[in-house]
């Protein structure tokens, strides 16, 4: 191994982990751009109710059946009349919010239990691990299906499903940080000074879990978004006429002889939100992974 | 070795239990009454307290229980609403399209996936590998029903060479193995080259380069047969992420298998067919992931002697 004397750091510029993080983020031009396109995607899709050409799901142009994109139509015209690019802007509202808000409550909830059983060890963590390997033992979409058997179809309970096997994943990653870092000086000097429980958890333990919690959240909002747009496309997610994309592309389904660039967009749309999320992720990891660094 | 798979047959009794209790409680988590949901939305009270008596709805949800898991046990998972006929004669006769149409995929993506992960870990930062780390991540990105629905239409609709829909030749496994495939594909090559990456540059491979091997040698012998080790892993869970994508696939192909059944059930509230096929669906997943853990013991006599 060959041994690199570090530059030092300048009087004005102090290292915080965030600053390392963003300097090393920084470096990482494709996930850079692929950061600003989820921002450009989060405000498209907050405000395009402001701006959508037509209603997304009441304007029908029955003049211009399945016409090809145009000027007055930019992604073309479906098969009931209805403009491709009001609908898939207002997609983008359906999609983001279903990957946002199910990866949300599974990383919390998820969070919460991994640092249960990590830190608790003994009966908590058995019967915390057994709970998350009952939950892997249904392949994902599976486990979406049969919650939307029980609850009915709609994209609330869609959510409700893919919250939930988001759940074992985030308590593995978090229950194995927790393992490894409550035996490091630190926790021990806390533990040594009296502070409770709690404090130990929240204060010291937690925010060693956040890294892996940030980079998993990204790379799960993408397949979150595959998952339920899944759901949606075999009928059991968001129902017609609602503008969700997977719901969309099975409507397309029926008329792609004709016209098939009713199924390109919002593919695109998809293909392009879910690949703005993993490169993002991708570019996380690499910057909050210390590992990253020799290679 | 014996007694390691003995210790992990053990070990899934509890898991299998818990999954059991699920799938049997499904049909109780219904809202609704079960021998009313059986009978069918026509049918008299008197019909209904009959189907009550026939499927042992009346009797204490224990007795129940007992009742199910030994009738699994035997085969026997009840009728179908729909059809019925029994549910174990609708899934065999699923089965098979499935089970082939997902080795067909496993086994493309897998050899085309280590392929691509090892290229892209020895050119490591350079074409090959920027070229194989881009069609991976658009692998991962891209919705196997929106690839089955291109593939198909360039395939099948503009050019004709492949057939649409149907399972009857090895010509109809074409495009619907290579849109099951393609994620597990773009997994394994992200997988296999970040191993690839750390195998490479351990102390015995720059001994075997010191010694003076062929470069092919060195990747092939010392680094492939390390890296196998947590590529099989990934393997083993890639298989129930096929499971889980067949069902998607089979919808786009109109594939005759147990996944496209197990969307129709859904839509007709057929729970039997979607009990029995939620508990086949987790018992291979679980039987997978067993045969991965003894396969690793094999490769990695370390796991052993935990």
């Amino acid at each position: 191994m060959s041994s690199v004397v570090a530059p030092v750091a300048s009087t004005e510029h102090v290292r915080t982990p965030w600053s390392e993080f963003w300097r090393k983020f920084k470096r990482q031009h494709v996930a850079v751009v692929a950061g600003m396109f989820v921002m450009f995607l989060v405000i498209v899709a907050i405000l395009a109710p402001w701006f959508v050409p037509y209603d997304a799901e009441n304007f029908f142009d029955y003049d211009s059946l399945n016409a090809r994109p145009s000027a007055a139509h930019w992604f073309g015209v479906d098969p009931l009349g209805r403009d491709i690019f009001s609908r898939v802007l207002m997609g983008a509202r359906i999609s983001l919010a279903a990957g946002f808000v199910s990866v949300a409550i599974g990383a919390l909830f998820g969070t919460a239990l991994g640092l249960l059983a990590g830190y608790k060890e003994g009966w908590w963590d058995r019967v915390i691990m057994r709970f998350c390997d009952v939950l892997f033992a249904f392949p994902g979409i599976l486990l979406a299906i049969g919650i939307v058997a029980i609850l009915g179809g709609g994209m609330f309970n869609v959510i409700i499903a893919v919250s939930i096997f988001s759940i074992p994943t985030f308590a593995r990653l978090v229950r194995g940080n927790t393992l490894s870092l409550k035996h490091l000086t630190f926790v021990e000097a806390a533990k040594s000074v009296g502070a409770n429980d709690w404090t130990i958890v929240l204060r010291h333990i937690f925010p060693g879990t956040i890294a892996a919690v940030v980079v998993y959240f990204s790379l799960r909002i993408g397949t979150s978004i595959i998952t339920a747009a899944s759901l949606s496309f075999i009928g059991m997610g968001a129902q017609p006429p609602t503008p969700e994309w997977g719901a969309m592309l099975n409507e397309a389904r029926a008329d792609m002889m004709n016209a098939p660039h009713v199924a390109l967009f919002p593919s695109l749309a998809i293909f392009l939100t879910v690949l703005a999320f993993n490169l993002l992720g991708d570019g996380l990891r690499d910057a909050l992974d210390p590992k990253i660094d020799r290679r | 070795m014996l007694q390691y798979i003995v210790k992990r047959l053990l070990g899934l009794i509890p898991t299998l239990l818990i999954v059991g209790v699920l799938v049997f409680m499904f049909v109780h988590l219904l809202p609704g009454d079960p021998a009313r949901l059986a009978a069918g939305p026509d049918a008299t009270p008197a019909t209904v307290d009959l189907v009550r008596k026939d499927l042992g709805l009346d009797k204490s949800l224990p007795e129940q229980f007992v009742r199910f898991v030994s009738g699994v046990l035997q085969g026997d998972f009840g009728r179908s609403v729909r059809t019925k006929r029994p549910v174990s004669t609708e899934i065999r006769e699923r089965f098979f399209p499935t089970f082939w149409l997902t080795i067909a995929a496993m086994a493309w993506s897998v050899t085309i996936g280590m392929i691509l992960g090892v290229v892209s870990a020895v050119w490591r930062n350079r074409w090959p590998d920027r070229v194989g780390m881009t069609l991976a991540v658009s692998g991962i990105s891209f919705p196997a029903f929106a690839l089955g629905m291109v593939l198909m239409q360039i395939f099948s609709v503009q050019l004709r060479w492949l057939p649409t829909i149907g399972a009857d030749s090895w010509r109809h496994y074409i495009l619907p193995s290579l849109t099951l495939g393609a994620a597990v594909a773009a997994i394994m090559a992200r997988f296999t080259r970040s191993s690839f990456v750390d195998i490479l540059q351990e102390d015995y491979v720059r001994t075997a380069r010191a010694k003076g091997l062929a470069e092919s040698v060195v990747v092939l012998k010392h680094g492939l047969r390390n890296a196998l080790i947590p590529v099989v892993t990934m393997m083993g869970l890639q298989f129930g992420f096929l499971l889980g994508g067949s069902i998607v696939v089979e919808v786009v192909f109109n594939w005759p298998g147990m996944g496209r059944l197990l969307v129709d059930a859904v839509d007709m509230r057929d729970y039997p067919v979607i009990q029995g096929l939620v508990l086949l669906f987790s018992l291979e997943f679980i039987l997978i992931n067993l045969i991965v853990d003894v396969l690793y013991a094999v490769i990695n006599p370390t796991i052993r002697y935990r």
